[in-house]
């Protein structure tokens, strides 16, 4: 039977656990759930710790566990707005270190974002706010493979901090995502995070209304993984657009748009994320990560213009 | 963790120590003025007692998490004071090449972590490496960066998780030039206690700070709140008024009234000429 993503991490947490001595961090760990079933369920195991409720402070703790190597540490942020007070130390000391001290910090966080129904604090993916600053690794995995690959990276020759920023919304996929290819493409979809959910679903939905798609997928965002074929599906297409569950405005997606009309002459990009409004709790005041029909329209819009 | 029979030999190591900060911040103040120093400086000149008597009293060494102010600790601990001069000067031979700096002193040869400038974030940051470790750490702070919100969370696990963290605040009552009563009411050790650490206010003296060091179990938190008086600037090497105190005068004194004239007379001596050996 496949492993689903949330699955595959607790066996990986698991492994570092049992095998290699290492230690997992965070809040609520132990509590009902264990974290959307990603964290191994062994109670006593004294590699699981859970830290105080203070959130800058934790993050400081789990950046001074993994300081030197000695050991390999994983720190859980449930929620990925808690980046905003946990990414202090993360961001200030832990990228910085090897760079300025010679020192390794291979910390690796599993910032968990979430959506719908959860408020302006706790909801959407916020990666974009660490993409800008060098000696971090920023990672959005959504399935098992790309999971552990990006696990595979981290616990490799990296020495490095990693942010993997996941979502709760692939902790049950099971296989890997598609991509489209076309000969003559009209669009060219790239998606990030839980955007490449919808994303697909805008792909599907516009193939078979005879429009060509090439759809890609943004795994690996700083340092960025963009490989050639999708830069030559942007020169056939002129016409690309960005997905993510991130917010649109100053975020991963104008920043990547801007980086790509500099190297694609004559393309066309536009971005499709989280409105610039902080998400409500109740369904008409939410701010969640783009529809298909949503990237749809867009998508119809920019061909219309075009005459295509 | 001590190897000394009598405390006058504890004194002549924390003045021997003393001499060496003093003596080497004065060269710094003499290499800024003539223009061979350019970037931030942060002295300790007034305090050295502190960081000399902790180096003396963990004599084998212990990882050290200070912040900007901290040629002391990384002299008194046994750094190389060449390499130092070397990162303040911004020599491309330095560890750095002058990245650190004067505020970012790291060595792995004496467990001296370099701190990012965020003050107070050392205290977590030594709080988590004890964790991984189990074995004692130190973490330095002023007393404007133990108002850090994170500083004293972090000690209130560092008390749960019975981690053996000794935490400094070296206190001279200013952040910059604002004093401490317009900040705050509260006084570090007694929310230290709160927070259910082992915490005294103590002064500058050696003899006070060694101590308060012999009676750690070196299991409990230990802060110590240590008052003390920094003859210069926040940054940089002026002067805003002359000292009230001046503990390395007075271990001096202390010294020579105890017959030690000659020993203190070749300590310095030597220090001057390994100096000046560094700083030519």
């Amino acid at each position: 039977m496949e492993l689903d993503v949330a699955s595959v991490i607790a066996k990986n947490c698991r492994i570092m656990l049992e095998d290699k001595d290492g230690l997992i961090l965070g809040q609520c760990l132990t509590a009902v759930g264990w974290v959307a079933g990603t964290v191994p369920n062994l109670p006593d195991h004294p590699g699981i710790i859970e830290l105080s409720m203070a959130d800058v402070a934790g993050g400081g703790i789990a950046v001074g566990a993994a300081l030197n190597a000695r050991k390999p540490v994983v720190y859980v942020i449930r929620y990925q707005g808690f980046l905003w007070y946990n990414a202090i130390s993360i961001i200030n000391y832990a990228a910085k270190s090897l760079e300025l001290f010679r020192v390794p910090c291979p910390l690796l966080v599993r910032a968990i974002a979430s959506e719908g129904f959860i408020g302006p604090v706790a909801g959407n993916s916020h990666h974009s706010l660490l993409l800008r600053m060098p000696g971090l690794n920023v990672i959005a995995p959504m399935t098992p493979k790309e999971w552990t690959e990006a696990w595979e990276f981290h616990f490799g020759s990296n020495l490095n901090p990693t942010v993997l920023s996941e979502h709760r919304s692939s902790y049950k996929i099971t296989k890997d995502f598609n991509v489209y290819r076309s000969v003559e493409p009209q669009v060219t979809i790239l998606g990030i995070s839980a955007g490449r959910l919808s994303a697909l679903a805008a792909a599907g939905q516009l193939t078979q209304e005879g429009i060509n798609v090439d759809l890609f997928h943004l795994v690996w965002l700083s340092p960025l993984r963009f490989p050639e074929e999708y830069l030559n599906s942007l020169a056939k297409s002129k016409f690309g657009i960005i997905i993510d569950s991130d917010y649109e405005s100053w975020g991963a997606v104008q920043a990547l748009a801007f980086q790509i009309m500099e190297l694609v002459p004559g393309v066309t990009i536009k971005v499709c994320g989280l409105d610039k409004k902080s998400a409500g709790f109740s369904k008409t005041t939410d701010n969640v990560t783009p529809n298909s029909d949503r990237i749809i329209a867009k998508i119809k819009n920019q061909l219309n213009l075009r005459g295509k | 963790m001590t190897r000394y029979k009598k405390f006058k030999d504890v004194e002549i190591e924390i003045y021997k120590k003393m001499s060496m900060i003093r003596k080497f911040e004065k060269r710094i103040i003499s290499a800024y003025e003539s223009g061979n120093v350019s970037t931030p400086v942060y002295l300790s000149i007034g305090q050295e007692s502190i960081a000399a008597t902790l180096a003396t009293f963990f004599s084998n060494g212990i990882p050290i998490f200070a912040q900007h102010r901290a040629h002391s600790y990384f002299l008194a601990f046994n750094g190389d004071p060449s390499h130092l001069m070397q990162e303040i000067t911004s020599s491309s031979t330095s560890w750095s090449q002058g990245s650190g700096g004067s505020a970012s002193i790291s060595s792995k040869e004496i467990q001296m972590f370099g701190h990012s400038g965020l003050m107070g974030d050392q205290v977590p940051i030594a709080i988590g490496y004890a964790l991984v470790t189990s074995s004692p750490v130190l973490a330095v702070v002023g007393d404007a960066s133990a108002e850090e919100d994170y500083v004293m969370s972090a000690i209130g696990y560092a008390v749960k998780r019975k981690l053996p963290v000794i935490l400094i605040c070296e206190d001279n009552n200013y952040s910059i030039l604002t004093e401490k009563f317009v900040r705050r009411e509260w006084k570090l050790d007694d929310v230290a206690k709160a927070y259910g650490a082992v915490s005294f206010d103590i002064e500058d003296k050696p003899q006070e700070i060694w101590n308060k060091l012999s009676d750690w179990n070196f299991k409990d938190v230990l802060v110590l709140n240590i008052n003390t008086e920094r003859h210069n600037w926040h940054a940089g090497i002026g002067q805003d008024a002359t000292p009230t105190q001046d503990r390395l005068a007075d271990l001096k004194l202390h010294l020579l009234k105890s017959g030690y004239e000659k020993d203190l007379l070749i300590i310095d001596s030597n220090i001057d000429l390994r100096l000046d050996q560094i700083w030519s």
